[in-house]
């Protein structure tokens, strides 16, 4: 197995940057973590399904919910009505015309909104009286791209405002004009980066309970933060924010960013209690998650470099339009801001233009999804040098080394504010190049390409920022807007330690871990300092925040934890050290800068046989306050809070040092594409990363494989998939939104750079989990560009989409007439079909328009009753694969052409969904009998179209087969057990 | 065969880790639920309720099996064997935990019981698999923390450890 280089301090001894294996480990091994779900709660605790918005956009007309307050178990039920009344709009850090309460109030905005929160003694209860909730809607027309939602013409999803496009600032960085007419070359491309989260294996939870000593509530959730937050739930709730008082367990299944959403949740599961008189507890489902959770921006990008003939680039110019779904959470917009100090990446470019339009579409709420921003910014900016390169003829790899920040430029300030800390980016990637073998990679590629083979290598830098500045959001205000609102700034991070009576020392700290190992890595920093082994130190992070010290930065995201927690934790234990050695010296005689601790003992550092042990200078600060030295506190509890000088605001030319510390990653990668399948197999990948100092080779190792297989996913498999006509969401399971699993991932060669610790942080670390979401699929991107010499790629490159740039001009046949585009950009079940059945088109028609007939004919019709001429209503009971439920249908006949001809048109609506649909029948005598032909089209939307996608085109097939056989039967023909005649039918395709 | 009342509640009795357990389930409980919720077995995680993610697997009678696609009456008189009784009877880790621990196999650790359910069914039938075999056995597990790398060495680990300490 690689190690890492040894970073210097890690001396003899130290504890810091050692393989130590995970204190965690202990419980979650043997089943005994602490995950939401796992907690006990209070007898009596309500158990909460959510009823959700089938329609991406609609009005509410009505919502009656009797009949599930009147099923027996069944406390309360609440609907925007509810939200409306108890709680004030979910703020965000600007203006807009958006008004967020977590359920929907006169509108749904998209697929899964909530519409209706319900307690139950049981979420199996709860469940069932969601299905006697009735809402009636009107539905609108949906807008689902953010360049199409930007037009004026497109419909307005939020009335209060003029625009989908609710922010857009234009930023000027260095002369950008003045570049762009002095460069001799210019070149633009147009990104579409899609949607994409990655899904922690744990979903949301939340226990919520009312608490009228304080007016406020007691919440227990997998909240990552950021806790800014806090205050935007204590707001909403209209509370002081020292009544939502906030629990996170010691263990959270992952999140990966998705947990900052879970926010609006707490807000509404708050209401719910107080209305249920309970405490509520609320499990999300996996089908909620990928629906209606969080997902990163998709994103438009157009970018326009100028360079010279050489490959030098002198100015970027990008206009971004940040998909952000319906609503806007805070701190959304935040990922495109949290970048805006690196736009240039890791290259020296002296000027710039961004314009970033902050766009409302009708799909789910964003939120934040490891990579931040990232992800999206880079795919532009590593495409553009490609295409740059490829235009010049210019080796990529040497394109980027002729525009890379050099070494000697460190610390650099980057043209849109980031102050880069350190690096040597040029080594890095000739230590990567070096170990990674890139040459034997050219060899394969020549030797591949010779025998005729689809091959292409590609290459990705990035500068990876870790700990944000609390600041940066502001810089979407315009600076007379900031100095209104005040200064901010800073990241505030706490860590406390203390040593009790007997000398045992424990540790608390506001970092939130979902699995990175932070008890670990926290006594490991303390051990080191107060001379002790990890295990002596006990480490507890599940948080209070009653209790606890913590500030709005606290919380898991944006790799705060190596240089803002660890900093704050080797800060607090510096300062218990610094008084014990006070403590000790008095007792030792001897001075202060003559005291060592070792091994649990205190000592002079001349004659370490002058010693005293640990415990019993602990034990003296607390048993003899009289014996300590002159104006000394008693007690060893000692509070960092720990922020750094460099993180600070917006400066009036909304210049920002977006993050304090700034690692660097480089890849490089070799695929080929099989021209039979589309697919891309990734022949080698090597990735790089200087994060500084590593303070846990086996933890940091892990945070950059786990890194690396999440953008595998969003590089080759993952989009959160909508129909671009009614925005009806296809992604609602596993099947649907596929994620690698372990036979599907390609191997990792992971490469240790030598470090560049950051002058900027307490130990030298910088963070490190992000870095493979920035270069992996620009990377795989560029080798597919390569491989294919296409200029226009996108990921995820599925092989269906590979397929169709590798075939779309030669592999049509001469002559052959295209098959017709499917309406609804081909996510309708469409069919066609005949079927003989044995009576006279006559008896057939009359059938057709017998409502008592057509009951039996209807696979799964309860009722059907005659509501006009040619109108009916039904009451259809149908599943799909795993899910079944029953339906209000509407049908009407119209084309009416006796005996011959009808189509029939109509809509259904459930639990499940809805779906609205067409079809049109033909009659003809033949062999006796009748041949009725059939076309159809079937529109999906809400449970049934996310869960289903892959089987619904099946089902329906067996639907009309089951009419047909039904309608055999109907017309006299023989039954054989499963209906109709076999031999008579030809089914359908679809 | 009794026909069960959608809203009966009715007593299910099987083994779990050997030690007889007993409780009342309706009869759409799933067995996950019934394990976490009402024995108070909650070792075993639940990931997607769709029989996809494979992090309730334990095993029945021998089987690896996704707790959330059984229903708890299901398992009525069956041997179960979840997490929690997977380590040594002194509560030291079993080979299979030790490795993951000396691997790094876990972060947030919510899908390593059925990861590890899963593997003590797989290396039970194949002692002595490539890494290949483990993955593919692995194939129906889904974690998002670690990106499988560690899993695997460790599964190799184990098994070797299996088989030397069987020697």
């Amino acid at each position: 197995m690689p190690q890492f280089a040894v970073p210097e301090h890690a001396e003899e001894g130290k504890f810091v940057g050692r393989r130590i294996t995970r204190v965690e480990n202990i419980t979650l091994l043997k089943g005994k973590g602490q995950f939401v779900d796992d907690l006990p709660t209070k007898k009596g605790t309500a158990e909460v399904a959510i009823l959700r918005s089938p329609h991406a956009h609609a009005e509410v007309v009505s919502i009656d919910y009797s009949d599930a307050l009147a099923l027996p178990g069944v406390f309360a039920v609440i609907t925007g009505e509810d939200m409306l009344a108890e709680t004030d709009p979910m703020i965000v850090g600007f203006e807009n015309p958006i008004d967020y309460r977590g359920v929907a109030l006169d509108k749904v905005r998209y697929v899964g909104e909530p519409v209706a929160v319900i307690a139950a003694r049981d979420r199996y209860t709860a469940e069932d009286a969601m299905d006697l909730v009735k809402v009636e809607y009107k539905v609108l027309k949906p807008v689902i791209d953010p360049v199409e939602a930007a037009k004026p013409e497109a419909p307005l999803i939020h009335t209060k405002g003029d625009s989908n496009c609710v922010s857009r600032r234009t930023f000027t960085h260095g002369e950008p004009d003045d570049a762009f007419a002095a460069a001799k070359r210019t070149n633009e491309i147009t990104i579409r980066y899609p949607r994409n989260s990655i899904t922690p294996m744990e979903t949301y939870a939340v226990i919520a309970e009312h608490m009228e000593e304080t007016g406020g509530f007691d919440v227990t959730s997998n909240f990552q933060g950021p806790f800014s937050v806090h205050t935007v739930m204590a707001m909403a709730l209209r509370i002081r924010t020292s009544a939502l008082r906030h629990h996170s367990p010691t263990n959270s299944g992952g999140s990966f960013g998705s947990k900052l959403t879970i926010f609006p949740y707490v807000v509404v599961m708050c209401v719910l209690a107080r209305k249920a008189g309970r405490p509520v507890k609320w499990i999300e489902d996996r089908l909620e998650h990928l629906s209606s959770a969080n997902s990163a921006p998709n994103r438009v990008t157009r970018i326009e470099a100028a360079y010279d003939d050489d490959g030098i680039v002198s100015a970027l110019r990008m206009e971004h339009w940040d998909d952000h779904g319906a609503y806007l959470r805070a701190p959304m917009p935040a990922p495109i801001y949290r970048m805006h100090g690196v736009s240039t990446n890791g290259y020296d470019i002296r000027h710039l233009e961004v314009v970033n339009n902050i766009m409302i579409t009708n799909k789910c709420p964003t939120g934040a999804v490891r990579g931040f921003g990232g992800p999206q910014l880079y795919f532009a900016v590593e495409r553009m040098m490609q295409v740059i390169a490829t235009e010049l003829g210019i080796d990529p790899l040497e394109m980027l080394r002729r525009n890379l920040i050099k070494a000697e430029q460190f610390p650099y300030k980057a043209i849109a504010g980031a102050l880069i800390d350190s690096g040597d980016y040029h080594r890095t990637v000739d230590e990567t190049v070096d170990q990674g073998g890139l040459e034997e990679l050219k060899k394969r590629r020549d030797a591949a390409r010779a025998e005729g083979k689809l091959y292409g290598i590609g290459y990705a830098a990035c500068v990876e920022p870790s700990q944000s500045n609390m600041g940066y959001i502001s810089t979407l205000k315009t600076g007379l807007e900031r100095e209104r609102a005040g200064p901010k700034d800073g990241a505030v991070a706490t860590v406390t330690v203390s040593v009790d009576a007997l000398g045992s020392v424990n540790v608390i700290g506001d970092s939130v871990p979902q699995g990175q190992g932070h008890q670990t890595t926290l006594s490991q920093i303390v051990a080191d300092e107060l001379g002790l082994r990890p295990h002596d130190v006990v480490v507890t992070l599940d948080t209070d925040t009653a209790k606890d010290g913590w500030s709005i930065a606290a919380g898991n995201y944006s790799c705060r934890f190596a240089p803002a927690s660890c900093s704050a934790a080797h800060e607090a234990a510096v300062k218990v050290r610094t008084k014990m050695a006070r403590i000790a010296a008095t007792t030792l005689n001897v001075g202060v800068d003559e005291i060592e601790f070792t091994k649990g003992k205190i000592h002079a550092k001349s004659n370490p046989d002058n010693a005293v042990p640990f415990y019993r200078v602990g034990g003296l600060a607390h048993w003899s306050p009289s014996s300590l030295p002159d104006e000394m506190d008693p007690g060893l509890r000692e509070t960092s809070h720990w922020n750094a000088p460099e993180l600070t605001p917006t400066t009036a030319n909304d210049e920002i040092n977006t993050s304090l510390a700034y690692g660097f990653g480089f890849d490089f990668c070799g695929v080929e594409i099989d021209p039979k399948t589309g697919q891309v197999r990734v022949d080698k990948y090597v990735s790089a990363h200087d994060c500084g100092t590593i303070l846990n080779p086996g933890l940091a190792e892990g945070q950059i494989r786990g890194s690396y297989v999440a953008a595998i996913g969003a590089t080759l498999m993952e989009e959160f998939k909508y129909n671009e006509e009614d925005g009806s969401f296809l992604s609602g399971t596993f099947a649907e939104y596929l994620v690698p699993t372990a036979p599907e991932v390609p191997e990792l060669t992971l490469i240790h750079p030598t470090p560049n610790p950051s002058p900027y942080t307490r130990l030298g670390a910088k963070g490190i989990a992000e870095g493979n979401q920035y270069t992996t699929p620009v990377c795989m991107a560029n080798a597919v560009a390569d491989a294919l010499g296409r200029k226009d790629v996108s990921t995820p490159l599925t092989p269906s989409k590979v397929f169709e740039w590798l075939h779309d001009t030669e592999m049509q046949p001469k002559g052959a007439t295209p098959p017709a585009p499917a309406k609804g950009k081909g996510q309708a079940i469409e069919g066609v079909g005949e079927t003989l059945v044995p009576a006279s088109p006559q008896e057939v028609w009359n059938i057709l328009l017998d409502p008592e007939k057509m009951a039996n004919v209807i696979p799964g019709c309860h009722e059907l009753t005659e509501v006009g001429s040619n109108a009916y209503e039904a009451v259809v009971t149908l599943g799909v694969g795993p899910v079944k439920g029953k339906f209000d249908a509407k049908i009407n006949l119209t084309d009416l052409d006796e005996p011959k001809s009808v189509t029939l048109s109509g809509t259904a609506q459930g639990t499940l969904g809805s779906s609205s649909g067409s079809g049109s029948v033909t009659l003809e005598a033949a062999d006796g009998g009748t041949r009725v032909s059939y076309t159809y089209e079937v529109h999906l939307s809400g449970k049934v179209a996310a869960v289903g996608g892959r089987m619904v085109r099946g089902a329906a097939r067996h639907l009309i087969d089951r009419f047909f056989k039904a309608l055999v039967r109907q017309a006299g023909g023989e039954d054989d057990g499963g209906g109709g005649k076999r031999g008579l039918f030809r089914r359908g395709g679809s | 065969m009794t026909k069960m009342e959608r809203a009966g509640r009715y007593p299910v009795e099987f083994n779990l880790n050997g030690e007889p357990v007993d409780g009342f389930a309706s009869p759409r409980m799933l067995l996950s639920d019934f394990l976490r919720h009402e024995i108070g077995a909650t070792g075993t995680h639940v990931g997607c309720e769709h029989g996809v993610c494979g992090v309730c697997t334990v095993k029945v009678d021998g089987k690896a099996v996704r707790s959330c696609l059984m229903f708890a009456v299901q398992a009525e008189g069956a041997e179960i064997e979840t997490i929690e009784g997977m380590a040594e009877a002194d509560g030291s880790f079993s080979a299979l935990q030790e490795a993951f621990h000396q691997n790094f196999a876990l972060q947030c650790g919510y899908c390593t019981p059925g990861v590890l359910m899963s593997l003590s069914e797989f290396l039970g039938r194949n002692p002595d698999p490539t890494e290949d075999e483990v993955k593919v056995a692995l194939s129906g597990n889904i974690c998002r923390c670690t990106g499988y790398h560690e899993i695997v060495q460790a599964a190799m680990d184990a098994a070797k450890a299996i088989r030397e300490g069987a020697a």
